[in-house]
């Protein structure tokens, strides 16, 4: 285990010390480049007056909420799609044209819509998360072999049972694939839709911070979005390697 | 043999939609099967054995013809594939406990019922292995502990050595007629070993090259149990000389 993170400290360690080098030999001013230590104490101040806590919960709540829906729409839709040739051909231009608008460019219209609260940031979410898992659950059931199916019908199994022992387990592992790449891109999701316009939020933070000079507080907003990103990567990766332990 | 037929075949024939008409893969077929009895069907690849073997199990409808089974219901099956067809995320155990589940037995009796069949077929030690681990001859036993462990009515086994080296497949036919033996089984198996077929059927029928029709209905009467020794004997070479004269 310390064998293992090792390498991560080393380069964490030269990270910060090429950073605190650059801020210190370059002179470049704090309000442009803060310094480990000035960002360092921006956050325990964040974290003291309770402000960081809350709104991290916010953006963690729009994150949770935005996954839980997106990848809930993009499992049953990818699900009907895979099982279906005709559907697919009638609802595939869609989702393909869907995907040619970026999310920022729509973020705007969400929030005039749905109001500048939580349910924006939790629909943008979930729309930014939608494709990846859709694609991955499309791809994962559909490479299901068929002799597997013709097993089960032999054995006269139901449908439910050919769904839970054979299309899940064996559509897991792209599932997963996609899951991982859907969770990273929520965390972007909740931020764009905070920096259209929000009232709290790391997204709202973060702009607060940049309005005011106060580029620690931006760094520090930006280092937390880096934590939850990797935080829900981990969780991912650890079903993965909980459910995924036949493969390697 | 005096009891009526566990299964009846009428005129049964296989059409597969192509660009010319239909490949005809099986033409007019008609035979019966009686209770315990071991047929093996015998032809040059593409004859149609497997698409019989398919059409039985209920996998695919005839295009014309029909087959009834003895009490007239559906019995149940137990079907070894061409390949072992096992699902790599299951264990050896679990592999073969799918049909116990399938049928909801409770869990109490199927772990019994798997530690017999594993004993049967040779597997202790690899209880717990996966798929991936097993050699073709192991992973083709778990697939036969599988299709015997609910006790079928009828075991459909498609040329379930043929990816097996000389003298495990000589073990296995060894080991298949005791368990067929020792279990009562109607067994129909496709094979295109001439040795095969009179070392383990009451009764062989030879299938014309596309499309197949049945060309010998030959019954085996060599005595059981049948040891090695059983293929150097002059009525053993008189049967195999008629199928090879049978098949060309
Ligand atoms: N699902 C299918 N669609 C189209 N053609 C098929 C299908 N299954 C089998 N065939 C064709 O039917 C013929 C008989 O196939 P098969 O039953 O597998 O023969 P065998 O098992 O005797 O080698 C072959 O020419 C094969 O290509
Ligand atoms: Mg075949």
């Amino acid at each position: 285990m310390i064998k293992r993170f090792t390498p991560l400290f080393l380069s964490t360690f030269a990270f910060l010390l090429g950073w605190d080098l650059l801020t210190r030999l370059s002179g470049i001013p704090n309000f442009i480049l803060p310094s480990p230590l000035s960002v360092w104490t921006r956050f325990l101040k964040a974290m003291n007056d309770g402000s960081l806590p809350h709104h991290t919960a916010i953006t963690l709540t729009e994150i949770v909420l935005g996954l839980i829906v997106g990848v809930t729409f993009a499992t049953i839709v990818g699900y009907m799609l895979a099982k279906s040739r005709s559907l697919e051909k009638v609802l595939s231009p869609y989702l393909v044209a869907s995907q040619a608008i970026p999310v920022i460019a729509i973020a705007p219209l969400l929030v005039i819509w749905l109001g500048d609260g939580i349910l924006s940031k939790v629909v943008i979410c979930a729309l930014i998360v939608f494709f990846p898992v859709l694609v991955n659950t499309i791809v994962g059931v559909r490479a299901v072999p068929t002799a597997l199916y013709d097993l089960m019908n032999s054995l006269h199994a139901s449908r439910a049972q050919i769904l839970m022992k054979v299309e899940v387990p064996a559509s897991l592992p792209v599932f997963l694939g996609g899951l991982r790449i859907g969770a990273t891109l929520s965390v972007i999701g909740a931020i764009v839709g905070e920096l259209v316009d929000a009232e709290s939020g790391l997204g709202f933070l973060l702009q607060l911070g940049d309005f005011q000079y106060d580029t620690p507080m931006v760094f520090v907003a930006v280092f937390t979005l880096i934590a939850l990103a990797l935080m829900l990567y981990g969780i991912v990766r650890v079903l993965e390697n909980r459910f995924l332990k036949w493969q390697n | 043999m005096p009891h009526t037929p566990i299964l009846t075949i009428r005129n049964l024939s296989a059409v597969f939609p192509n660009d010319n008409g239909g490949l005809h893969a099986l033409e007019n077929i008609s035979f019966k099967v009686h209770p315990r009895e071991f047929v093996c069907v015998l032809g040059p690849s593409g004859s149609g054995k497997t698409t019989l073997l398919r059409i039985l199990a209920g996998l695919i409808p005839p295009t014309s013809g029909s087959f009834t089974f003895g009490r007239g219901e559906q019995p149940s099956i137990g079907m070894v594939f061409q390949q072992a067809t096992l699902m790599p995320w299951r264990t050896v155990v679990e592999n073969i406990k799918l049909p116990l589940e399938v049928e909801k037995m409770d869990e109490a009796a199927a772990r019994k019922k798997t530690n017999e069949m594993i004993e049967l077929v040779g597997l202790k030690g690899f209880e717990d292995s996966l798929p991936r681990d097993l050699s073709g001859g192991m992973a083709q036993r778990v697939a036969i502990a599988r299709a015997l462990i609910h006790d079928p009515d009828l075991l459909l086994l498609d040329e379930p050595f043929a990816s097996l080296d000389a003298l495990t497949r000589e073990r296995m036919w060894t080991e298949l007629s005791h368990i067929w033996q020792a279990r009562q089984k109607t067994v129909i198996m496709v094979t295109h070993s001439i040795n095969e077929s009179l070392f383990l059927a009451d009764r062989v029928l030879v299938l014309t090259q596309r499309p197949g029709k049945i060309k010998m209905d030959m019954p085996v009467d060599l005595p059981r149990p049948r040891k090695d020794e059983i293929r150097y004997t002059s009525q053993f070479g008189k049967l195999a000389k008629k199928l090879r004269g049978a098949i060309e």
